[in-house]
């Protein structure tokens, strides 16, 4: 629902250089998939479009104006781990969205709206199948319903900007593949621009209709870190291309790590 | 060996054992001293201390008219719970302030680190001048004893708090007044529990040495009192007074946070 502009977006940690030359316009409504090797800074990336840390130099634009530099409602997120409050019960987890949002200053609504947003709770809750948990803490939950109430409670912030961090790399394959239909199913009804981070480059294809590459293509031998990643790769998906096992195995290839056919099975999936 | 279960009566049964240990090895040398010299001080026989205890606590003194084991009891509470209450109450305000707002940690965690590796005892002539001799200086020594370093154990676990909850928390619309509310505060209860029941152990200490100086009653008072009479058949009774009062304080705690904070203790929860 909301676009992003990044121009000559540049990160360093003192002489460390990560992120140099990032130059990529996202329309509303698309999903974009970040992969490259561990280490090449798509997870950065995320952070500085969360607003948890910022560009060292560059413009990066959210909606219709420069990034506020810190994490706003504006911009949900679901990250792999300490994805929920575990102080919480998944029922409490999602009424601490409208707490949050209009609570005031003891951070809790009361009376009518309380009762409204128990409701709204609990149909998300069902949404995502975990009516049967609402009185849960995280605790007790396993690794996918965890992320499935990360998800919920994000999106009952209702964000412009949906973000994800690795959000399924701690699952087993299975679960990853519900979790992927989940995460499509809502992505259709709210219609908001995803960027997902992933190292899994089959989940990228499957998932998105954009992939970008993360790398180098600067190398000092020197001093390795004298140069930053870039995107190195833009593919725009269609039916088409998103089934094309050569683009999948060029993409594979770059990163380095993923063998194709493992990829292949879980676009297919 | 790392692998051998124990079952709840074996652990009772090896749980009590050293107490069995120190029991019988006292009635042993209280026996034999006892027969030697039946008017022996030092290690009274428990039919000696159960009578002198039970004097105590139910005989009204002849002076005062008072029961004086209820008197002492209740005088060194108070000054207990106030010293450590004063001191949970800055150490949930600071060690938030200093954990979760960086203006607040440049500002005073060098103050509070430096105030911390002061004994405390040293300062305790310090108060009795600038406070007199009365509960003020008492309460105070307590609270300035255990403060610091319960500060500084909040400061960090809520800087040990994951950044992604904070970011999230950010993301759902938190200021940073909510999130002490609903983030941080709910997240720091169990550690301030255990804080406070850590903090018991110095606070009794302080307690009792601020009694021993400049007191008219209180459990230390009385223990330091006796002692110009070799009174042991008092002073051991009251030790064990003193050591039962602290266990169930620490038993209430343990409690305690079981209620408030169900999320963290999930194995008892189940």
């Amino acid at each position: 629902m909301s676009r992003i502009v990044v121009h000559g977006l540049e990160k360093s940690y003192g002489d460390a250089r990560v992120l140099e030359r990032v130059n990529v316009t996202a329309e509303a409504g698309e999903f974009l998939s970040l992969v490259g090797a561990s280490g090449c800074g798509k997870s950065t990336f995320l952070r500085i479009l969360l607003g948890q840390e910022q560009q060292s130099s560059g413009v990066v634009i959210v909606g219709d104006g420069p990034i506020v530099p810190e994490p706003t409602p504006q911009r949900g997120i679901v990250f792999q781990r300490y994805s929920v409050f575990p102080h919480l019960t998944a029922m409490q987890n999602l009424l601490l969205v409208e707490d949050f949002r209009s609570g005031g200053p003891f951070g809790r609504v009361f009376g009518a709206r309380r009762r409204n947003a128990r409701q709204q709770a609990e149909a998300m809750l069902a949404r995502v199948g975990l009516a049967h948990a609402r009185d849960l803490y995280p605790a007790s939950l396993s690794g996918g319903m965890q992320q499935r109430l990360a998800i919920a409670q994000t999106l009952l912030g209702r964000p412009q900007i949906l973000l994800l961090d690795e959000p399924f790399g701690a699952l087993d394959p299975g679960i990853r593949v519900e979790m992927h239909e989940l995460l499509t199913e809502l992505w259709t009804e709210h219609g908001m621009t995803v960027v997902l981070v992933t190292h899994d480059i089959g989940e990228a294809f499957k998932l998105g209709t954009r992939v970008l590459v993360f790398d180098k293509v600067r190398h000092d031998p020197q001093f390795p870190s004298a140069y930053g990643a870039t995107i190195t790769y833009d593919l725009k998906l269609d039916r088409k291309t998103r089934a094309s096992s050569q683009h999948l195995a060029k993409v594979a290839a770059m990163v380095g790590t993923t063998r194709p056919d493992t990829a292949m099975a879980t676009t297919a999936s | 060996m790392i692998n051998a279960k124990v079952s709840r009566g074996g652990a009772l049964f090896l749980g009590g054992l050293p107490f069995l240990f120190v029991a019988i090895a006292y009635l042993f040398a209280s026996a034999q001293r006892l027969a030697v010299n039946p008017s022996d001080k030092l290690l009274p026989s428990p039919v000696q201390m159960w009578s002198a205890f039970l004097d105590l606590a139910t005989v009204p003194d002849k002076r005062s008219g008072d029961l004086i084991l209820w008197v002492d009891t209740y005088a060194s509470l108070l000054r207990l719970f106030a010293g450590v209450g004063v001191a949970t109450v800055a150490a949930l305000s600071l060690g938030i302030a200093i954990g979760f707002i960086p203006r607040v940690r440049a500002f005073l965690l060098p103050f509070v680190t430096v105030v911390c590796v002061i004994p405390p005892l040293a300062l305790l002539p310090i108060l009795f001048i600038a406070l007199g001799l009365g509960e003020t200086a008492k309460i105070t020594l307590i609270a300035v004893g255990v403060a610091p370093v319960m500060v500084r154990d909040i400061a960090n676990r809520v800087m040990e708090l994951p950044p992604e909850l904070v970011a999230k928390a950010q993301t759902l619309g938190g200021n940073s007044w909510t999130m002490v509310l609903r983030l941080v505060l709910p997240q720091i209860m169990p550690r301030l529990l255990t804080c406070v029941r850590l903090a018991l152990g110095p606070a009794w200490l302080f307690l009792i040495a601020a009694e021993a100086i400049a007191s008219t009653e209180g459990l230390g008072y009385r223990i330091f009192l006796v002692r110009r009479y070799l009174s042991m058949d008092v002073i051991l009774p009251y030790v064990a007074w003193i050591t039962l009062l602290a266990v169930i304080t620490d038993w209430l705690l343990v409690r305690l946070s079981r209620a408030i904070s169900p999320w963290a203790h999930p194995v008892e929860a189940r």
